[in-house]
């Protein structure tokens, strides 16, 4: 009866912790969607009212369309180069034994660990020295943007790539050859697809964290050159209405839309 | 089809002796079975004839080709691993199709290929499916069809049955002997299980610390053992440590005096197979007065198996023996205390020397 009953409690403890987790991180996201469906332009509790004029109000304003298309753009093509740098940098982590191996892939994880600020002031410097000493422009391009995110975007790849590679039974290789698939056409008509739901993943939260990325940009942004989360910075910084919210709700439904999509095709569970 | 040659091959890692010169001849057509202990280096040499492991010294000769510097993909050598390694995203037919593919065969050849050897192994319909919703035992049949599709020179089997349950795996082991005769394939298999390696093997190459110890039939191997870890790896055997006194006359350490087959003299070992020792009450002076060795001794340990009964005997405070008895209908079946003799002829008591 009493190991029923501490049963039944433990069952509620871990539950009730559960809930109160989840309802810490869906807290803010609630509120904001909420908001975003506020009729008043000052945000106030209680709401005087609903509607969809926000929503509307974000395409009169071309700052937040141009912003959303430069973070589109610099998060597609980063996560294009993050792929091709780090999906090899992970195989040779995790294949190979060379010197310095443990540093360089606690290296290749930093850009997760090390500030935002910190990594945007770093890369500020060196893009303005790499500037002096080529003697072409560096600083503000749409290029050194893309070149930042890419930084940001590799420990994703790296890491969730690796996570897959290690799951990978090196015998499946091993048979591909003695069958007469050479090492390239091995790697890329079994390695590839055994490490595919690493690599999906890995783009998609790259991608992301490249979409959100505030401090590292204000650092690289030339100028008439913003992203969102900058359209978003300048607007609250002499406005306040629910047209931020609105456009958080956009970005949280595209990010999500993006997710279920991926998740059909790779359980993301998997290699998260 | 072609015939194997490895001669003279070594691997070292290191300090690391894995495999010392070790030098085969597989005749086309011919299952050969390397048997041994794991770590014995058995399954480094059939990677190195497989391509994947890199000799330190000597060379694999397939059909008279040397390809000891070969990459695996450009030797004809198709291999069975003892996980099966299918491809997990491929369907079967997908599986058994990629050596063709790769040997550029026309779309039509691969897929009737396909189709002949799921046939061959007993899988036609069973194309569409994939790995996973595949029983271990059908996977293992889409690992061997896979192998066979490229009709390889030679086939090499990593202890294929391991990952099988024993009920199937005498099943298994049948069928591909079968396919083996019939489409002529000069194979070498590694295994640890001797059981597996006696039933299926035309001839079977112990080794042990990287060196072959013997090559020869079940019945070379069982009844001319070359050395002592031959006699206790295949079957088993009970040795007694001492001295060979005179050809033919043998002294344990225990003080017992042995009539053995054996040339000259010095420190030695003497190995019993267990199914010789026939056992008697010492009431009745043991169990034939004809055998060339009759020792008194005390039971001290009866392991019923069912068809047969192991009997431990200590025979003097140093020497103990096994006798195994078939459990037949008016058996002597002695209990755990009781005196008996044992009793062996001479030829059943080799000697090896130390």
């Amino acid at each position: 009866m009493i190991a029923v009953i501490r049963r039944r409690a433990r069952r509620w403890a871990l539950n009730g912790a559960a809930a109160i987790t989840l309802g810490y991180i869906l807290t803010p996201l609630v509120f904001v969607t909420w908001l975003a469906f506020f009729r008043q332009e000052i945000p106030s509790f209680p709401p005087e009212g609903y509607s969809m004029r926000w929503f509307a109000a974000i395409l009169d304003q071309p700052k937040f369309v141009e912003g959303f298309r430069m973070s589109f753009q610099v998060g597609v093509l980063a996560t294009f180069f993050g792929l091709s740098l780090g999906v090899p940098a992970a195989l040779a982590v995790v294949r190979h034994r060379f010197a310095f191996r443990v540093p360089l892939s606690q290296l290749l994880l930093m850009p997760l660990i090390v500030p935002g600020v910190v990594l945007g002031t770093a890369m500020y410097v060196f893009q303005v020295e790499a500037e002096k000493g080529l003697d072409v422009d560096v600083l503000g391009t749409f290029y050194a943007l893309v070149a930042g995110h890419t930084v940001i975007i590799i420990p994703w790849v790296v890491r969730l790539v690796t996570a897959s590679l290690v799951g990978v039974d090196r015998s499946i290789e091993e048979a591909a050859q003695n069958l007469g698939a050479n090492a390239f056409v091995t790697f890329w008509r079994i390695t590839l697809p055994a490490i595919r739901p690493g690599i999906v993943a890995g783009a998609l939260f790259g991608f992301v964290t490249s979409f959100g990325n505030l401090e590292m940009s204000l650092f690289l942004v030339g100028p008439g050159r913003t992203t969102l989360p900058i359209v978003v910075l300048q607007y609250l910084e002499w406005k306040i209405d629910p047209t931020i919210a609105a456009v958080s709700v956009v970005q949280i439904l595209l990010i999500g839309i993006a997710m279920l999509i991926t998740d059909r095709y790779v359980k993301l569970a998997r290699v998260v | 089809m072609a015939q194997l040659d490895i001669i003279g091959l070594a691997k070292r890692y290191g300090d690391f002796h894995a495999v010392r010169d070790v030098s085969l001849s597989i005749k086309d057509g011919e299952f050969l079975v390397l048997l041994g202990p794991s770590g014995c280096g058995k399954t480094t040499t059939l990677r190195m004839v497989a391509g994947f492991i890199e000799p330190t010294a000597g060379h694999v000769t397939i059909g008279g080709t040397d390809v000891t510097v070969l990459p695996p993909w450009k030797r004809n050598a198709g291999m069975v691993f003892q996980n099966y390694a299918l491809f997990p995203h491929l369907t079967v037919n997908e599986n058994v199709a990629f050596g063709l593919q790769m040997r550029k065969l026309p779309k039509a050849d691969i897929a009737k290929r396909v189709e002949e050897t799921l046939a061959l192994v007993r899988l036609s319909g069973y194309g569409g499916r994939l790995p996973r919703q595949l029983s271990g035992g059908q996977q293992q049949r889409v690992a061997l069809a896979r192998a066979l599709a490229i009709h390889p020179d030679v086939l090499l089997l990593d202890e294929p049955l391991s990952n099988l349950d024993a009920k199937l795996r005498q099943e298994v082991r049948v069928e591909i002997r079968e396919l083996q005769r019939k489409m002529g394939l000069t194979t070498v298999m590694v295994t640890h299980d001797q059981e597996e390696a006696l039933t299926m093997a035309d001839r079977l190459v112990v080794m042990s610390e990287g060196l072959v110890r013997q090559v020869g039939s079940q019945r070379d191997l069982y009844e001319r053992p070359a050395d002592r870890f031959v006699a206790g790896f295949v079957g088993r055997s009970t040795f007694l440590e001492g001295t060979l006194e005179a050809p033919g006359r043998f002294r344990t350490d225990g003080g017992l005096a042995v009539a053995c087959a054996g040339d000259g003299a010095g420190r030695a070992v003497l190995s019993v197979r267990p199914e010789r020792v026939a056992v008697g009450p010492s009431s009745v002076g043991g169990p034939n007065t004809g055998l060339d060795n009759s020792l008194p001794g005390t039971v001290e340990f009866v392991s019923y198996l069912g068809a047969l009964i192991d009997i431990h005997v200590r025979l003097s405070p140093s020497d103990r023996m096994v006798a195994q008895i078939a459990n037949r209908d008016g058996a002597f079946v002695p209990e755990v205390g009781q005196p008996i003799h044992v009793g062996w002829p001479a030829s059943a008591s080799q000697v090896f020397k130390e």
